[in-house]
């Protein structure tokens, strides 16, 4: 990848800076040379590096995306006060009379 | 002042008012994941299941019962806030968020507070026809278990509880105050929108409750720096009922401080049928939740390796796709707009043109036909009948003039309807286009007879009226006639 006088004049532009044909000239060569170093650090494998954030802590255990449930060992019902058509029935909050959403 | 007294508005000053604010908005979008089990146990997440079926002991808070996290949903968490181009924190934790309402069984959601998975990421929406360009800074990304549901009027006096959809997870997008009107937040969560769906991190159904949107919004005077108090909107169902209610919330606040009155901090609901916003309850600063790291669960640990998976995986965004159709299939900046807002009409679009191969028809057709015939049926393209490969061989059909375009539209308002192929339609119905000479002149020559004034004038120069005795035979032939030849042929009946 390379950068082109238009575009390190585009970026001069765009951050109110005067540049001359020569420095111009001079940033794109730079630029160039910087971005490639930039492909090359890139191909580095850093996954095993050392010094990660998360390296010598214990965190949690995760499980996969999968079933079943855990089973109850009995239904709802059977530990619910109040049950219809398959909801819990609660009394009505009082600062809820209208229907509205929950926090 | 009572609560009841600051939603009044005085209207005598909207006018005077709402020209000297500014309108300061900032989002919060909680949106569910698209995991097959909920986030801390292996319940289903089926949406519209019977009440009180997708429950266990995890879910229902039944003491002892330990939560472990689900996987995938630290994978698609990261999904969004490497699109949403956040900071990443390798270390996160998960705290105790305390309320007691019946439809929270364990008394707490299981959310995240000081230290989310990511922060300091940014949205960039498109310019449309009334808001500009512009990045909107999103303060954080987060995930959550959701609350049960309670339905308040099912049966008199009590209230129903379905816990269904208590520890589904989700994940909270909370933006910055960078949005400065109701389009431009409209803008925002479309841009959002059409990105999660993208990211197929949720299935982004707001009717389903997977995408909810409150909103946060302030009225300051027009250069100022600091920000007015705010008040929360909630019981927004739709992202026009969200361009509403900022609207009306704003002109009320701009009325109030009109007036010489101050707007008081509070959680407002938008009820759509009056067009006005009305209190829920005082507002509950952070504090009243009582916060604290949750003791079931260690800290959430992503490392480089992951993010860097996840990061890989990424499919194709709305802007990368939207310029690959302009390279690739040659489209315009609108059509492509149109046929990338949703990742499945792209899709669609896709194979139509593969198929057929002039990509430009077949953008005209997904454009046209396609969405019109989705709308009218309010269909998702997934569920439509007609193939993208159907649709190619109507087009085939018609550039190789075996069906004019009249007859086209005939024969794929049946596929729409039937889901036969465009062949079997055209053969069935005799729709096939009519080239021979010798049926097209005996249809010229009736419209003539029945169209004797118009046919002797266009005979004595009046070239127009060509077009409509064109019409006409189309219109016998029941669009079957091919166009140019029988142009041709009562061109040389009229001598014209």
């Amino acid at each position: 990848m390379s950068i082109s006088l238009d575009e390190v004049r585009h970026i001069a532009a765009l951050a109110r800076l005067g540049i001359s044909d020569e420095r111009a000239q001079l940033a794109a060569e730079e630029l160039t040379s910087i971005l490639a170093h930039m492909q090359v650090l890139t191909r580095v494998d850093d996954e095993r590096a050392a010094g990660s954030d998360t390296d010598g802590k214990t965190g949690m255990t995760l499980r996969p995306d999968l079933g079943p449930p855990i089973p109850l060992l009995r239904a709802p019902a059977f530990f619910a006060p109040e049950m219809r058509e398959g909801f819990f029935l609660v009394p009505r909050l009082a600062t809820h009379e209208d229907p509205e959403p929950s926090p | 002042m009572s609560v009841r007294e600051t939603v009044e508005s005085p209207r005598a000053a909207d006018s005077v008012a709402s020209g000297a604010f500014e309108m300061v908005v900032g989002l919060e979008v909680h949106v569910q994941l698209l995991t097959r089990t909920k986030a801390f146990c292996r319940c289903a997440t089926d949406f519209g299941a019977p009440p009180n079926t997708n429950v266990c002991p995890v879910c229902l808070g039944l003491p002892g019962a330990l939560p472990v996290l689900n996987e995938h949903v630290v994978d698609l968490a990261l999904r969004a806030a490497i699109a949403l181009d956040c900071e990443i924190h390798p270390v996160s934790i998960f705290a105790r968020k305390n309320y007691f309402y019946p439809d929270l069984p364990k008394g707490y959601q299981i959310s995240q507070y000081d230290r989310p998975l990511a922060t300091a990421g940014r949205l960039t929406t498109d310019a449309t026809g009334e808001t500009a360009a512009s990045t909107v800074r999103i303060t954080r990304v987060h995930i959550e278990e959701d609350a049960g549901k309670s339905v308040h009027d099912r049966f008199a006096g009590v209230s129903a509880i379905d816990l269904n959809r208590a520890g589904v997870p989700l994940i909270e997008i909370v933006s910055e105050p960078d949005i400065r009107s109701a389009a431009a937040a409209g803008a925002y969560l479309r841009a959002l929108k059409q990105l999660l769906e993208y990211l197929e991190v949720s299935d982004v159904n707001m009717e389903e409750g997977s995408l909810r949107v409150d909103a946060n919004v302030s009225a300051r005077p027009v250069g100022a720096s600091t920000l007015g108090t705010k008040t929360e909107l909630k019981n927004l169902n739709s992202f026009s009922a969200v361009e509403r209610a900022l609207d009306a919330e704003f002109a009320r606040q701009c009325a109030l401080l009109g007036a010489g009155q101050r707007v008081m901090q509070q959680t407002l609901l938008w009820d759509a049928g009056s067009a006005a916003v009305r209190p829920a309850r005082s507002k509950e600063e952070s504090h009243d939740y009582r916060y604290f790291p949750d003791p079931d669960l260690p800290p959430l640990l992503v490392d480089r390796a992951r993010i860097k998976r996840v990061r890989n995986d990424l499919p194709e965004l709305p802007a990368a796709r939207k310029a690959r159709y302009r390279e690739t299939f040659g489209l315009g900046a609108y059509d492509a707009d149109v046929l990338t807002a949703e990742r499945s009409l792209g899709s669609y679009f896709e194979e139509v043109a593969r198929a057929h191969r002039d990509s430009k028809t077949a953008a005209n057709w997904v454009m046209g036909e396609v969405r019109a015939a989705l709308n009218a049926r309010r269909l998702e393209i997934d569920r439509f009948p007609v193939r993208p490969a159907d649709v190619a061989e109507l087009l085939d059909l018609v550039a190789s003039g075996t069906l004019s375009g009249t007859a086209a539209k005939r024969v794929f308002a049946l596929m729409a309807e039937t889901g036969d192929r465009a062949s079997q339609i055209a053969a069935r119905e005799g729709l096939a286009q009519v080239r021979d000479d010798a049926a097209l002149r005996e249809w010229i020559e009736q419209v003539i007879a029945e169209h004797e004034p118009e046919a002797t004038r266009c005979a004595r120069g009046e070239r127009k009226l060509l077009g409509v005795l064109v019409g006409f035979v189309m219109k016998k032939s029941k669009g079957r006639a091919d166009p140019k030849r029988v142009n041709q042929l009562l061109a040389e009946r009229l001598g014209v």
